[in-house]
């Protein structure tokens, strides 16, 4: 059959078939596309934390703002952040999981958050935790709100609004000449072409969580009964689940054993406390830790009631000592290994989630139950029984109102699109996790283009030779080094100790960095 | 705090050297002396810091690394880091005592406040002199 309608002709300044085929584009292949070239010496990718803390460093470097441009489909970058934080329970009066020193608004991390919160509280509490922790006591972390505040203030001192483009990256390919053409889409109406191409030497990705995803037994259930109100991912809005709570009885089963898992536990603790809920928790591990665990007496983890503890994402020596050599030196499956042995799910040990939860159990309303989980069905009177089988003894079920996935599933790096394309088109490959692979230095390795650079950071390259990749003082230290490899090819001046003191006075004095 | 071996070596001779040698150089005038010249409590003072250095990488720093092992973090808590100054101190008292004479209250004061404005550099101020120093387990030197 012939269709009538008339050949879709594409919008002027789109990608062609041409172009989605070669994996090398020449100047001249986009001029005749009609898609508009602007050349910036470098451009980061995602606008969100990443991109922040690399654009920072780059100013305080020296680069000015008119050499870089971030290209984001959001206005602020801490604005994904905190739309994941808030939705697992973290407001922005609420504590994050993160170091005093992790500071992404000040490359010094001096002074820290701890010591900010002291002046600004005029208290010396913050001060003797710090000193104190983690022997004497848990781990001091900032509010929220505190460090989105710092983030505001950093943003404007480096002119980051002037150097944001809206809109979404599509692609990124080598260019025949050297360097990169990145492909961003913009906002309808704001540009009189479909796609504006961004030609560089350097190219930063900082594009987040490549998705995130449901446990695949939810997920089909989610499917297969259309349900979405009653099994919710803990990193979505699932506000409708406490308030049903709140407004009569009910049983919800929380899956994960990571730090959303505790901060939903003490979300639905507190309902019961503050506002009268009758909420009983069904706790479920698929690794039930109770105790201390590890290989030899030299890597024991502490851990009980189901929870394995551990202050930070990694020990902390893997941002800056013994563990940080030790993945630098691994490659292939040891280096796996190594992940293996420090990974899983870990909560921080926090007193306040103690009390609460030894208060609960006392009370007969939280339990917790080891297994897999290996079928699920809706029950007779509205809510969903889950089959699990455990590691030892019998097979039971538990029947829930709601079902709470904590467990944090992050997606292959595939799906995202624009690291798929580097996948197929530009010599990317994946570490011996399977994210993106990056050199010591976070280029992405194989894809050195002449002159150009691409590097990476954030977790879509979690599995290199930097474990603490995933968090403000890992994003840190990867803006770091890749400024330093930047400064070794003369993009921008190494900082040194001159610099270092002359740009905090101006970073004191809140004065721009030029 | 995350050291390696190398970078508590190279963080207790660097600290030593300029911190520790400049505050000492500003003290000793105004401690009680006794008979003894300015130039000879120089001498003892400055000798002070040299065995701190001394004892303190071939004794001290093996033992602290050794019991770092035992942690899950592989770190040394900045709690630890203050503590250690009393042990220390004990030992560095214990072989200046066989070389020259010394006034306890005197060495107490020059010891603890060298020690602690050590400390308080080390959890701050000295990641504004080096930026990458919290990346690097301590170390100063090499790549």
């Amino acid at each position: 059959m012939i269709d009538a309608r008339p050949a879709a002709r594409p919008r002027a300044g789109d990608l062609s078939p041409e172009l989605m085929s070669t994996s090398v584009w020449s100047d001249e292949l986009v001029a005749r596309s009609g898609i508009p070239m602007i050349d910036v010496p470098f451009v980061s990718i995602g606008g969100g934390m990443g991109s922040f803390v690399m654009v920072d460093l780059l100013r305080i470097a020296g680069v000015p703002a008119s050499n870089i441009v971030s290209l984001s489909n959001i206005d602020h970058p801490w604005q994904t952040y905190e739309y994941l934080t808030r939705c697992s329970q973290i407001p922005r009066h609420e504590r994050i999981r993160s170091d005093s020193s992790g500071c992404p608004d000040n490359i010094w991390a001096f002074p820290s958050y701890a010591v900010r919160e002291a002046w600004a509280d005029k208290t010396i509490a913050p001060l003797v935790s710090v000193v104190t922790e983690p022997v004497l006591t848990d781990y001091w972390t900032p509010r929220a709100g505190q460090v989105f505040t710092a983030l505001g203030r950093e943003a404007s001192r480096i002119r980051y609004p002037d150097m944001l483009a809206r809109g979404q990256v599509r692609l990124v390919r080598r260019r025949r000449e050297g360097g990169y053409f990145t492909i961003l889409t913009p906002p309808e109406g704001t540009s009189p072409t479909k796609r504006v191409a961004y030609r560089s030497w350097y190219v930063h990705l900082a594009v987040g969580y490549p998705g995130l995803q449901f446990l695949p037994d939810l997920q089909a259930y989610r499917e297969r009964h259309g349900d979405t109100t009653r099994i919710v991912n803990a990193y979505e809005p699932h506000e409708h689940v406490y308030e049903a709570l709140r407004r009569q009885p009910g049983t919800v089963v929380v899956r994960g054993g990571g730090i959303v898992a505790s901060r939903v536990l003490q979300r639905l603790m507190e309902d019961r406390q503050n506002h009268g809920a009758r909420t009983h928790i069904h706790h479920l591990f698929r690794t039930y830790v109770s105790g201390k665990h590890g290989r030899s007496v030299f890597s024991r983890r502490k851990g009980s009631g189901g929870f394995a503890y551990s202050g930070f994402n990694w020990p902390k020596s893997a941002w800056g000592g013994q563990l940080k050599e030790q993945f630098e030196r691994l490659e292939g499956s040891d280096r796996a290994e190594l992940y293996k042995e420090l990974g899983g799910a870990h909560t921080p040990h926090r007193k306040l989630w103690q009390q609460q939860k030894a208060r609960a159990t006392a009370d007969d309303w939280y339990q917790t139950y080891q297994g897999v989980v290996t079928g699920m069905t809706p029950s007779a009177r509205g809510g969903i029984v889950s089959d699990v089988r455990p590691d030892q003894g019998a097979p039971y079920s538990l029947e829930a109102d709601f079902i709470i996935d904590c467990t944090g599933l992050e997606g292959d790096i595939r799906e995202h699109r624009v690291l798929a394309d580097l996948l197929d088109h530009s010599g990317a490959g994946r570490n011996p996790l399977g994210r993106l692979d990056v050199e010591r230095t976070f280029e992405v390795r194989g894809t050195t283009n002449g002159f150009g650079r691409m590097y990476a950071s954030g977790s879509a390259t979690l599995g290199g030779y930097y474990a603490g990749v995933d968090t403000f003082l890992g994003l840190q230290y990867s803006a770091l080094t890749i400024a330093d490899d930047l400064a070794a090819q003369g993009f921008c001046r190494r900082i040194g100790v001159g610099r270092s003191i002359a740009q905090w006075i101006r970073w004191a004095r809140d004065a721009s960095t030029d | 705090m995350t050291p390696t071996l190398m970078g508590r070596w190279q963080t207790r001779l660097a600290l030593l050297a300029t911190i520790g040698v400049a505050w000492t150089l500003l003290l000793t005038p105004l401690l009680p002396r006794g008979d003894a010249s300015l130039n000879d409590t120089y001498q003892l003072t400055l000798l002070a810091l040299a065995i701190t250095a001394l004892v303190g990488m071939a004794i001290w720093d093996p033992i602290y690394h050794g019991l770092q092992q035992f942690r899950w973090e592989k770190d040394w808590p900045s709690m630890f880091a203050l503590l250690v100054g009393a042990n220390e101190g004990v030992t560095t008292w214990l072989v200046l005592r066989r070389i020259g004479v010394v006034t306890p209250w005197s060495f107490v004061a020059l010891f603890a406040s060298t020690w602690f404005l050590i400390w308080l550099a080390l959890i701050g101020p000295i990641r504004l002199v080096l930026l990458r120093y919290r990346f690097r387990g301590g170390r100063i030197l090499g790549s």
